[in-house]
């Protein structure tokens, strides 16, 4: 049980959570939220499991850099997201996507 | 991994981060989960250090954290949600609709694939190399010294030429969505004013060092991008607006320099070398450079265009 492990399960779990408070909450924005958590996770996962292996100096420079990529375009993403549930409210009153299946 | 810190500091460091993502995520009130993301962005930024990924961490606390966290705040105040859950939150006879009656079988569901991941994770090959020794090999061709910014801006230019295009195609389905809101002018309090004007030049100070920084350190364009566009959205905050005379053409020209010159140099350089984004050995640091810092420039204009949430060019009516 080294570091790189706990980290990467830590990145698992942070996956797992975001995907059930995803499928669980009907807030848009709370929708949104779960999902950065969910991408936070897999970046996770990714630099633990380059960590694992080779010598422990520094992180592997590829994944860092596809990290920051994914960070920055999580952000415009979420950006526009954001608008879209703020047109959707501003259109129909409601921060929730209609559910066909009436429940 | 340093042996100065023990393993159980990283154990309680993760079940930290996924006790803040649990709290952000099954908070009552938006407000507090969206605070508690924040913080829990400010904790994964310290994970990033302890995997020895400062790079990361920079951008994770000044991305990840800062300025979603800004952007999440901005639509909660346009949605004015804050009433509403308090509203619901006094009325303790009907609980909101928040979960769905299967919420029970979708936590047994999400608790078999952690546990399915973690089976997996478990059993993974530990001997694989990576491409630290690739990266390291061919660095001093690359014209900087910093092998994370030799493969942001020359090993791998594309994908941050492309994430470049994708920022700006991010901005622009929020434009067509129409203009921005129009923001009251609210009396912003006498520190916040004293704040912004003390904090503006450091912030641009600050810009410029991680700027320079970059080629051979922890730094670079997007963080110091992420650390225009804070003191951008500090200046709107505290009442600043972008003068109407500008947010035609000096604002598109602003948005659009850092990605058209990276197009223009993966351009030349197809004409030079014969390949796309190979540069020239001799000036691949100073492209290097220029690319590094108009990608500054637009990247902190369109996280601050982001951050506006529409189109900011007065004009014909919206709706």
């Amino acid at each position: 049980m080294n570091s790189f492990f706990i980290y990467s399960l830590t990145g698992a779990g942070l996956f797992v959570l975001g995907l059930y408070a995803l499928i669980v909450h009907a807030h848009l924005l709370r929708k949104i939220l779960a999902i950065n958590v969910m991408s936070s996770g897999v970046f996770l996962l990714l630099v633990a499991l380059a960590r694992h292996s080779g010598e422990p100096a520094a992180a592997d420079p590829v994944l860092q850099a596809m990290v920051i990529t994914g960070i920055v375009v999580a952000v415009s993403a979420t950006a526009l997201a954001l608008v879209l549930m703020l047109k959707l409210h501003s259109a129909t009153g409601q921060t929730q996507l209609h559910d066909d299946s009436g429940e | 991994m340093a042996t100065l810190i023990p393993v159980w500091f990283d154990g309680l460091l993760g079940l930290g981060l996924v006790w803040f993502a649990w709290q952000a995520l099954s908070s009552d009130n938006l407000f507090r989960a969206i605070v508690l993301f924040v913080a829990f962005g400010l904790m994964l930024a310290l994970v990033w250090v302890r995997l020895a990924a400062p790079d990361i961490a920079l951008a994770e606390a000044a991305i990840g954290a800062g300025v979603t966290g800004a952007l999440l705040l901005a639509a909660m105040a346009r949605l004015n949600v804050v009433i509403y859950e308090q509203a619901t939150d006094n009325n303790e006879t009907s609980s909101p609709p928040r979960r769905r009656p299967a919420s029970e079988l979708v936590a047994l569901l999400a608790a078999g694939l952690f546990v399915a991941l973690a089976w997996t994770l478990y059993h993974l090959p530990l001997d694989t190399p990576g491409l630290r020794q690739a990266v390291s090999e061919q660095l001093a061709n690359s014209g900087v010294s910093h092998p994370v910014t030799a493969v942001l801006l020359n090993f791998r230019g594309y994908d941050t030429l492309l994430e470049l295009l994708v920022l700006l195609l991010a901005l622009l389905g929020i434009w067509s969505l129409g203009q921005c809101p129009r923001q009251a002018e609210v009396a912003t309090g006498e520190v916040l004013d004293a704040l912004s004007r003390l904090l503006a030049p450091v912030l641009l100070l600050v810009a410029a060092y991680l700027l320079w920084l970059g080629a051979s350190a922890p730094g670079g364009a997007f963080q110091a991008g992420a650390v225009l566009a804070a003191g951008g959205i500090l200046l709107l905050l505290s009442g600043w607006r972008l003068p109407a005379r500008l947010t035609r053409w000096p604002l598109r020209v602003l948005l659009a320099v850092g990605p058209l010159l990276f197009l223009c140099l993966a351009l030349i350089s197809l004409l030079l070398e014969g390949r796309l984004l190979q540069y020239p050995l001799a000036q691949a640091g100073g492209w290097i450079l220029l690319i590094e810092a108009t990608a500054t420039l637009s990247i902190g204009a369109i996280l601050v265009a982001l951050f506006m949430g529409g189109n900011p060019e007065p004009g014909q009516p919206d709706e």
